[in-house]
């Protein structure tokens, strides 16, 4: 499904303009990472593609749905949307009961709830947790519980908001295989995250923002190589783009493995 | 002498069989700046409750061994008075905002508002860590209407004011962006040069390598590695038990079976010591070639 925002405007009611003029295309089935500094507009962003945010101006659209005449509830049936912070979205006494909640609110027949319930739990690994109290879990677990919530959903657009922070090794490692899943069923994935290492290894299209704009927008070897534009809305190049950016190898590298390649073919020439 | 020190401690959450911290011996010298990391559920938060006193003066629970800050013991203090000395800042910046207050100056003031500092001296103060953690354009907004990390940087920013003898942080740069998080390992350096004694649980190792003094590596409650932070965060046996490691150790760590990292050479952890080690390979086969 089609996402197409065109022109969009918005400004809080104190005032503050969060976004200005941004248009974008996401094409079915891709998978982006937002990045940018702190106040850039990346939440403020994600928030109109599910309708909690509408328009000041200009408009969204979700496939042939303008936002702007279809409701929260309506909208998601088609994006899911983890919020960053997980403590607005959990309310319900286990994990599994607040894994159902979201399949169930969309009318979706019993043995198929149960399906996507043991599918979330099984990607996100909760499965051992399922009638534990989403509150006795760390808040690092709390953000695993609202995206299997999210996942059960299963639409065809998933919008995670920060989903590595404060995640560990194994965690990060875990929400990879999660979006390397749901590119394999089509699913389009939007990240927002600030670890840019993590946006390096597992994205093929990156947008920058900074001061409610748009910067950058294109693949994450273009895009993570402007040290210099990246740095006006506080981003470093990932690790290992600085290192060959640096020792000043030919291409930008993204990963160790292609680092070595391409750091061997510098030493040989 | 050790301004903080912690003998045997072992604390157990109410109803739960396994001690999330178990036999901890921890000392920490005045102005020393140590980092702890951990994988998720290691101990870390608990460490930094249990250093600020809330364990056990809010979270029940059993609380064996000595925890002691400034000669003082926990048991022997109440919280209100621990806090005055030890400043904690949150995991979750959401639970920090006071709610009191209307906007982010008066956020960040009011910590100082009941202590008797002269107005004049809360304004200074006040304008200097706003200014110190990013957010000086921000202090006449609502610390509701704040993004995530804006609000992470004003949690931050109400400890700093207070400027306690030690300050703990938990995870204080999880949503800040990667420069940001650059800048505020360095304005927690330069507290510790004045004389602050800092503990932070974090999990970005480049700048924990960079700037902290030593590091603590937690596993499942216990101390399991210590030591100067790059010694630590090169340790072999971090891989195996799910710490993250520096993408920098990681590439030299491939580099050598294929020649390209010298076999003598400790492994990087920082950008320049990568950048060291890989342009010293390359001047020594050009000079070979
Ligand atoms: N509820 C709100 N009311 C008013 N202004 C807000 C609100 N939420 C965010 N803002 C402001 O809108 C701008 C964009 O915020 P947004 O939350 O979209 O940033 P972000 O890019 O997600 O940042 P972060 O990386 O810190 O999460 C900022 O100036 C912020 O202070
Ligand atoms: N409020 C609590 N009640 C019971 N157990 C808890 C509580 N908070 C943390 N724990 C448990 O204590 C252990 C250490 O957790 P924590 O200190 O949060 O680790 P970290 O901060 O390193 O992720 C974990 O097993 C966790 O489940
Ligand atoms: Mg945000
Ligand atoms: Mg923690």
């Amino acid at each position: 499904m089609n996402i197409q925002i065109e022109n969009l405007s918005f400004r809080y009611p104190n005032g503050v303009l969060a976004l200005r003029r941004v248009s974008l295309e996401i094409a079915p089935g891709e998978q982006v990472a937002v990045i940018g500094q702190n106040g850039a507009g990346k939440t403020t962003l994600v928030k109109h593609l599910n309708g909690l945010l509408l328009p000041t101006e200009g408009r969204v659209r979700i496939g042939d749905w303008d936002t702007r005449h279809y409701s929260v509830a309506k909208l998601a049936r088609r994006v899911g949307y983890v919020f960053q912070n997980p403590d607005e979205q959990l309310f319900t006494k286990t994990v599994a009961e607040e894994i159902a909640f979201g399949p169930r609110n969309l009318g979706y027949p019993g043995e198929r709830i149960q399906e996507l319930v043991e599918d979330a739990l099984q990607l996100t690994q909760l499965q051992a947790m399922r009638n534990t109290n989403p509150y006795d879990l760390s808040p690092t677990w709390r953000k695993m519980v609202a995206i299997a919530s999210i996942l059960a959903m299963d639409t065809p657009i998933l919008v995670f908001d920060e989903p590595t922070t404060g995640q560990d090794a194994a965690s990060v490692t875990r929400l990879a295989m999660i979006i390397a899943e749901l590119k394999r069923r089509g699913k389009t994935v939007i990240t927002i995250t600030h670890d840019i290492d993590f946006c390096a290894e597992n994205f093929a299209r990156v947008i920058v923002m900074g001061g409610g704009q748009v910067l950058l927008d294109g693949p994450a070897r273009t895009v993570l190589g402007k040290a210099e534009i990246l740095a006006q809305t506080y981003v470093d190049p990932p690790q290992i783009t600085r290192l060959g950016l640096r020792l000043g190898l030919a291409e930008v590298v993204c990963t160790p493995q292609e680092f070595l390649d391409a750091f061997e073919k510098q030493c040989a020439a | 002498m050790p301004i903080v020190k912690l003998q045997q401690v072992t604390y157990h959450y109410p109803f739960t069989e396994k001690p999330a911290l178990q036999d901890i011996n921890l000392e920490v010298e005045e102005g020393e700046f140590v980092a702890v990391i951990g994988p998720n559920g290691a101990g870390k938060s608990t460490l930094c409750y249990t250093l600020a006193g809330f364990i056990p003066h809010f979270y029940k629970g059993e609380l064996k061994g000595i925890v002691e800050v400034d000669g003082v013991l926990v048991q022997d203090s109440d919280l209100s008075d621990w806090v005055l000395k030890v400043g904690l800042v949150f995991q979750n910046p959401f639970n920090q905002i006071s709610g009191a207050k209307y906007t982010v100056f008066e956020e960040v003031a009011f910590g100082l508002e009941n202590s008797g500092v002269p107005r004049s001296e809360i304004i200074r103060r006040v304008e200097e860590v706003l200014q110190m953690t990013g957010i000086a354009d921000l202090a006449d907004r609502s610390p509701y209407s704040l993004s995530g990390g804006q609000q992470q940087r004003v949690a931050l920013a109400s400890i700093l004011v207070m400027q306690p003898k030690v300050l703990v942080l938990d995870e204080p740069t999880s949503q800040m962006d990667p420069i940001g998080t650059r800048e505020v390992f360095g304005v927690i350096r330069q507290m510790a040069e004045q004389g602050m004694t800092v503990v932070m649980a974090e999990h970005k190792v480049e700048w924990i390598a960079q700037f902290a003094d030593r590091v603590i590596a937690l596993w499942e409650g216990k101390i399991y590695l210590e030591g100067k932070p790059h010694e630590v965060l090169t340790d072999e046996r971090l891989v195996e038990k799910g710490f993250g490691v520096s993408r920098y150790t990681t590439t030299a760590r491939l580099a050598l079976p294929r020649g390209l990292w010298q076999k003598e050479r400790p492994l990087p952890v920082t950008l320049e010591e990568a950048v060291a080690g890989f342009s010293a390979l390359r001047n020594a086969r050009r000079k070979q070639g």
